[in-house]
């Protein structure tokens, strides 16, 4: 149940997804999120978590963000907020800060958990390694979604009640699990928002939309 | 936008160059490289000579690291040719943590390039900090996996870049003086020039092509996206919170931050200071709570007082 959703409240333009503004490619996620129908506000102070209805963590540096979210007192409301089913979804670092295991992060490092998930930081290289590649998407129509993977982790370990989307197909790298969902959390280890291809955000938007 | 540039977007529409397939995918594309960049906004790079340093940006909460053989307030006092770190030092930083590296290499010189390629780093900086290899051409940077950042004082110069294949773009400012106005000139030079381009009736870009001497397919695109098609961070002389913020209140996307922090009294707590200072930029609140404390800035030295031909923001063409 949302904070949005008491008798009362005005929401004229729902839903309200909050794309956490500390660092990284928020600008990208707040285009796709506006292009798919969803009204955007970035979220930086706890304050702002109470006026969203779900949450996407953009691509970045996950142990920036994670310390920036410790020192400005976020890290506590966003798990609470998480743990009370508010809709998440994380690409690249904002799937490591959806992990409950980080595989490679510094010793300090925190996350919001949520999934129930081991995820390897920069699993896949360094930079030159990056690389683009289709992926079998579950609950994506159409061709394969074209995905951009940048210093990108990979899941190692799912546990139950965690449905695999989609993985690497082809590769070295065949069969890393790039894709995941569990409940109301999406995570991704590639930038469905560097694309333009909006299928990834109208997915999570459904969700939030079937959540509310 | 007009139907004849509606085909592909504006991160498709200028990118040309090398692309290879690994093991994995393809890599080396201009959206993974540009990508990279878009990672670090918000963020700040900190120099770094040592994996000791590198460790202390990365506890601050750094995005990323620029490994160099020397600060630039350092290559000022010194002298002498100033060129790419040493590959020992660049393995150490690389060891020293988990962030992204990157490494200076000096303008013109693809090998120092090729070797910073080699040794992994994330993105190499061509840099005018470092001494010249040559005073007429840069690298080549689409013939590169590794992406590459450079530096521009205005619009023509960042385009030239760009079409060379830089994958981002950071304000020079001067390096090493922690005299922060050439910043705020170069990035309200390029903001202003870009602001210019979107203003023009379509039919006067091609003279302004001319004038910027850049490539019209790109002064084009920046006239009806209006901002640059890599991102734009800013460098050269930042050295306290408020420094960064200003920058980033003037369009920046995020910060370089040279000899600030390790030629000042307490690097630990200025760096981090500094990263808040970043993400906080447009809240004076947060900015003067992150001010406070932090012992001595650099001491520096005002740009006025450099003669012309030291000044490292001349360099590159």
């Amino acid at each position: 149940m949302s904070a949005r959703s008491e008798p009362g409240s005005q929401a004229p333009q729902s839903p309200t997804v909050g794309v956490l503004a500390l660092q990284g490619d928020v600008r990208e996620h707040v285009r796709a999120l506006t292009d798919v129908g969803a009204f955007v506000r970035p979220v930086r102070r706890p304050a702002e978590l109470d006026d969203v209805d779900a949450l996407v963590i953009p691509g970045g540096e996950s142990t920036t963000i994670s310390k920036l979210a410790e020192t400005f007192e976020l890290l506590e409301p966003i798990r609470k907020r998480i743990g009370d089913g508010m809709p998440t979804y994380g690409s690249c670092a904002g799937m490591i800060m959806l992990a409950s295991e980080v595989l490679d992060g510094r010793p300090d490092q925190q996350s919001f958990a949520g999934i129930d998930m081991s995820v390897r930081r920069n699993a896949f290289g360094r930079q030159i390694d990056s690389f683009e590649a289709p992926v079998e998407i579950d609950g994506i129509s159409g061709p394969a979604f074209h995905a951009v993977f940048i210093r990108a982790p990979w899941v190692e370990r799912v546990g139950e009640g965690v449905r695999v989307l989609g993985r690497v197909t082809d590769g070295t790298a065949a069969g890393r699990i790039v894709a995941v969902r569990q409940g109301n959390l999406m995570a991704t280890s590639f930038h469905p928002e560097l694309t333009g291809d909006l299928r990834v955000h109208a997915l999570f938007v459904d969700l939030v939309r079937a959540a509310a | 936008m007009s139907e004849s540039t509606a085909q592909s977007g504006s991160d498709q529409s200028t990118v040309a160059g090398e692309q290879t397939v690994s093991a994995t995918g393809v890599v080396g594309t201009a959206r993974v490289k540009r990508g990279m960049a878009e990672m670090l906004k918000g963020g700040v790079i900190m120099d770094v000579v040592t994996p000791e340093q590198a460790k202390i940006a990365e506890d601050a909460g750094a995005v990323a690291v620029m490994a160099l053989e020397r600060v630039p307030a350092d290559i000022r006092a010194q002298g002498g040719v100033s060129r790419m770190s040493d590959p020992d030092m660049i393995d150490g930083i690389i060891d020293a943590v988990s962030i992204p590296v990157m490494a200076k290499a000096r303008i013109g010189h693809f090998v120092e390039a090729q070797v910073l390629q080699a040794l992994g780093v994330d993105y190499v900086d061509e840099s005018e900090v470092l001494t010249p290899a040559d005073y007429a051409n840069h690298i080549d940077k689409w013939a590169f996996t590794v992406p590459f950042v450079c530096g521009a004082t205005n619009l023509g110069e960042a385009l030239r870049r760009i079409t060379e294949g830089a994958a981002m773009i950071r304000s020079k400012g001067e390096a090493g003086t922690g005299d922060v106005s050439n910043a705020t000139t170069h990035m309200r030079k390029i903001r202003d020039e870009i602001r210019r381009l979107g203003s023009l009736p379509t039919d006067e870009l091609y003279v302004a092509a001319k004038e910027l001497q850049a490539p019209y397919e790109l002064v084009r695109e920046v006239a009806e996206t209006g901002k640059l098609p890599v991102v734009l961070f800013t460098a050269g002389g930042i050295a306290t919170p408020a420094d960064a913020a200003m920058m980033m209140q003037l369009g920046a996307e995020g910060v370089f931050v040279g000899s600030g922090i390790f030629k000042s009294g307490n690097p630990a707590q200025r760096a981090a200071a500094i990263v808040k200072a970043t993400t906080f930029y447009d809240d004076p609140d947060v900015l003067a709570k992150v001010s406070r404390g932090l012992g001595e800035a650099m001491v520096g030295i005002n740009v006025g007082d450099i003669p012309v031909p030291h000044r490292l923001a001349e360099r590159g063409w």
